[in-house]
This record gives C-alpha cells, sequence and structure tokens, in this order.
C-alpha cells in the first residue's frame, strides 16, 4: 500500500473541504477500498475518515423514506421501514457478502463498490478501468463470469452490488453533497454503463459524497423479492440475481418493476419490458416475452452465454412467486 | 469472481516519499493504550504486531476468510480491512479478552466439547464472530447458524461440530456478551 495521508472529517462541511485534495478519496466502511489499496489498484494520497458525519439515519415522510448513506448495511437490512415497504432491499442485503462486512460496510460505499472482475483487481494486467486504454484482458481470457448486458469492446465487468439492484427496481434516488450544494439523481442515471470510458462508473464528480438514498413510497406496500443465484449457497456474488415488485389485480398486472445484477455492466431494467406486462395477465407467453425485451441487446460470449438461460429461469420463478404472495 | 487467483505481475515500484504516521488511543479487552504508527496500519497488524494480540489471526488479509474477527463496540468486524486510525475512541474485543485456560468461555468450553476445530487457526475468528452472532439474542436454528456464520472459513473443515457448538450455547441463555 502507497503511504498517504489520513483525515478524520468531524462534519460534513470538513469532510466535502479535505475532499477537495487532489487525488483525495472518502473511507467509510472501509471493506471496498481497503481492500483494493493493499491490491494497489486504489492509491489515494489522501485518505478522508467520513465515519463521523450524522448520514446514519433513516427517516419517513409520507411520500419516501431516506437512508443516510452512512447506515450499515446490517442496519438497513434489519430496518422495520425498510423490511416493511421495500423488502427485496432487505434481502438483497442478507444475501451478500458476510455478517463481518454487512456491520462494517455502508449504502453509500455499497453504491460505489467496484467490479469483482479479477482483471481489474489484479494490478499488471490490460485493464480499461483502472488504467484507460491499456485495453481489456477479460475480453480475451477467462469469460465466465463477465457481463452480457451493457458491455462495449473496452469493459465487460459486471457491476457487483446486490443492494443497488433492489434499490434500481424500488426507483431509488441519490442524494450528492458537494460544496456547492446538494443535487439528487435517479440511481439508474448515476451508473453508468462503460461505453468508451469504462473508468468513469458513476456521475459523482470529485469532492461530492453520497449523502443518502431516498426510495419512494407507493401507498400500500408491494409485494416484493430478492432472488440470487450463486456458486455456494452464502458470502458469494450473484451470477444473477434479479429484484422485483409486482401488483396483480382481477387477474391482471397492475405494477411491475424488476431489475437484474450479476449480468449486466450495471443493474438491468427495462420499462419497455414491465409497460409490456401491464394490464395483461401472468401468462407464460407474457413472462416470455418480458425477458425478450428485458435481455434484448444481450452480447454474450460462449462462455457467459449459459447468465441468459439462467436470467430467464430467474425472472420466471420470481414473478410466479410473486403471483403467490399477493 | 473474488476466488479466482490470477498470476499478479509485479505492480509500479513508484513509491510515495512521505510514510504519515499517526497516534491512536484505543481501549482494548477494556484496558486503554495509545499507539503512534504509519497510517497504513491495519487494526490487525496494531493488535499482532504493536500489542502483541496475536491470537487474532491474519488469513487472508482482504476480508474473505473471518480469522481475523474482532468486536468493535460490541458489532463484529474484520479487522484486516479496518484502518487502526478509524478505531480512536473506540473499544475493541479480541479473543485474549473473554476468556482464559482456567475461565475459557463458554464458546470456547463448547468448541472444545464437541471437538470444533483441528489446527485452531480459525478459532478465534469464529468464535469472536459466534459471540456477537448470540449477542443478538435472536432464536437460531442450525441453518440460520450456518448462514450467519458463513464469513468465518475452516480449511480443516470441522464446520458441522462448529455449528453444533454454537448451537450448544445458543440454547443457553446465560452467555455472557462483552460490554459495548
Amino acid at each position: 500500500m502507497l503511504p498517504f495521508q489520513y483525515h478524520r472529517a468531524e462534519d460534513a462541511e470538513t469532510a466535502l473541504q479535505l475532499l477537495q485534495q487532489s487525488g483525495a478519496m472518502a473511507l467509510a466502511g472501509g471493506t471496498s477500498l481497503l481492500d483494493l489499496m493493499k491490491l494497489g489498484v486504489e492509491t489515494p494520497p489522501h485518505v478522508v475518515d467520513i465515519r463521523d458525519l450524522p448520514w446514519k439515519e433513516i427517516t419517513a415522510d409520507s411520500s419516501t423514506i431516506a437512508v443516510g448513506a452512512l447506515c450499515s448495511n446490517a442496519y438497513v437490512a434489519d430496518h422495520p421501514l425498510v423490511g416493511r415497504h421495500f423488502p427485496a432491499v432487505s434481502q438483497s442485503i442478507l444475501s451478500g457478502a458476510s455478517g463481518q462486512i454487512r456491520n462494517m460496510a455502508t449504502v453509500g460505499g455499497n453504491i460505489l463498490q467496484r467490479t469483482r472482475c479479477p482483471y481489474f483487481r489484479s494490478s499488471g494486467w490490460a485493464c480499461n478501468k483502472r488504467d484507460p486504454g491499456s485495453g481489456c484482458s477479460a475480453a480475451i481470457g477467462y469469460h465466465d463470469p463477465h457481463a452480457v448486458l451493457g458491455v462495449s469492446d473496452a469493459c465487460i465487468a459486471v457491476y457487483p452490488s446486490d443492494l443497488a439492484v433492489a434499490l434500481t427496481a424500488a426507483d431509488a434516488s441519490v442524494v450528492l453533497a458537494s460544496q456547492t450544494g446538494e443535487r439528487t439523481l435517479l440511481l439508474t442515471d448515476f451508473l453508468l454503463r462503460p461505453a468508451s470510458t469504462p473508468h468513469l462508473e458513476t456521475r459523482l464528480q470529485h469532492g461530492e459524497l453520497i449523502k443518502a438514498v431516498v426510495l419512494p413510497l407507493t401507498g400500500a406496500p408491494r409485494k416484493g423479492r430478492y432472488l440470487k443465484l450463486r456458486n455456494r449457497a452464502a458470502f458469494d456474488f450473484a451470477t444473477v440475481s434479479v429484484a422485483a415488485s409486482l401488483t396483480i389485480e382481477g387477474a391482471k398486472v397492475v405494477h411491475a418493476a424488476l431489475a437484474l445484477g450479476g449480468v449486466g455492466t450495471v443493474p438491468w431494467r427495462s420499462k419497455q419490458a414491465e409497460d409490456q406486462l401491464i394490464g395483461r395477465e401472468l401468462s407464460d407467453d407474457a413472462v416470455e416475452s418480458f425477458c425478450d425485451t428485458l435481455l434484448a441487446g444481450a452480447a454474450p460470449a460462449d462462455a457467459s452465454h449459459y447468465k441468459l438461460r439462467i436470467a430467464r429461469g430467474a425472472v420466471c420463478r420470481i414473478l410466479r412467486e410473486l403471483e403467490q404472495d399477493q | 469472481m473474488s476466488n479466482i487467483d490470477l498470476p499478479s505481475p509485479p505492480a509500479s515500484s513508484a513509491a510515495r516519499s512521505m510514510a504519515a504516521s499517526i497516534s491512536t488511543s484505543v481501549r482494548v479487552n477494556d484496558s486503554a493504550v495509545t499507539v503512534v504508527h504509519d497510517c497504513r496500519m491495519t487494526l490487525l497488524d496494531l493488535l499482532r504486531d504493536e500489542l502483541t494480540l496475536t491470537g487474532t489471526k491474519k488469513g487472508c488479509d482482504h476480508g474473505q476468510c473471518g480469522a481475523c474477527t474482532v468486536l468493535i463496540d460490541g458489532q463484529r468486524v474484520l479487522s484486516c480491512l479496518t484502518l487502526a486510525a478509524t478505531v480512536a475512541g473506540r473499544s475493541v474485543q479480541t479473543i485474549e479478552g473473554i476468556g482464559d485456560p482456567d475461565h475459557p468461555h463458554p464458546l470456547q468450553a463448547a468448541f472444545i466439547e464437541h471437538d470444533a476445530f483441528q489446527c485452531g487457526f480459525c478459532t478465534p475468528g469464529q468464535i469472536m464472530s459466534a459471540i456477537a452472532l448470540l449477542g443478538q439474542r435472536r432464536p437460531l436454528t442450525k441453518e440460520m447458524i450456518k448462514e450467519q456464520m458463513s464469513g468465518n472459513l475452516c480449511r480443516c473443515g470441522a464446520y458441522n461440530n462448529i455449528v453444533d457448538a454454537i448451537l450448544k450455547v445458543a440454547q443457553n441463555a446465560s452467555v455472557p456478551i462483552p460490554s459495548r
């Protein structure tokens, strides 16, 4: 690990000022950043510890639930408001990492975590995300775990967060704070596909912090689930995951929101596919055509083609389970 | 994906000249200590190298094995992914603080009774993790223990006996939980 200067910020104003320093990075739970610093992937000259900032509350008003960016994953998963209104969010957290990591990791850090692509994590291999312009070792190397949706010639790395998949299906927004004020972006706008600039993963500017995640309430809580398929039953990243909420009234779908994880360079959602379901019965044909639209444009390699079949199965299973939940 | 080992070419040798150090005051096993250390030092290295508390083990050093599990303010965390500087003002509990050969913690006694280890390397992390799990004061089934303990790997494969040992203590309501 390269030497750095450690700064402990006591409040948001100080933190945002300290983060103005060239190359400064914020440290919250540390489970991602410290790991990558040990690997030599991240080399910040200044580390700003933001854990003393007060963004650790979950609050609700009549139309939203706001989750402070420094809430631990364990706290969010266990919170009654989250469990009642957004069961998929709670389940997504509990399906990931370990008890120790869920205690340490924060909501903001979870969203900003970097890919688990082994070429990204091993400095010295060509990686356009870690070293722009150096090439993509994954494209010519080991293929199985990589993304099949939202990929580009420059990068096929999977976006790793479970939580962000559930937040995407819940229409979440992120509140960003900087010295000049605050702005709010939909999570789906905040997270970027790689295109030709895979090193740019979000719209977070230098000196800016995620302050909170905002979830819109929808009257009566919707039925929601998170399904995660992976190589072993615990403490593993998703091969394919699905977060979904579904409302059926009079045998017709009146609301559907579904996002896929483990298959895309960002959480994968298609409003067009969801609109096709509205007003229809949840027939096998309807589910198949939903999958066709959701997975349109997939660009799998031979070795990652299996993910599309698993994704179809996972979508079908979660929709049928939610149908039973009605 | 995290478990794929790829050959690692030598990293850049570019070094920064500054090697900033910092003074950290923290309570460890109910004793106040102050250590001056390199900013880069993890809590794990501080415990082992500066305080000679070598019960806490360094396995993977990347948050995947759980051998370095300790309690901070009563919560189980990974000391290998915790910068020592960040625990200033907080309370750390390690395996050395929970029992000794004459007065083992109920979990330590249960691990011995159930033959829940072979080489013993992962055991301090297993026990600290299980203490926090039991501290949540929730009913536990075997399946729940397996999931909740999934962050602690045992290369000897003593898992069944580990689960049995924890279940035995979970069924006894009077387990002492370290103070926060």
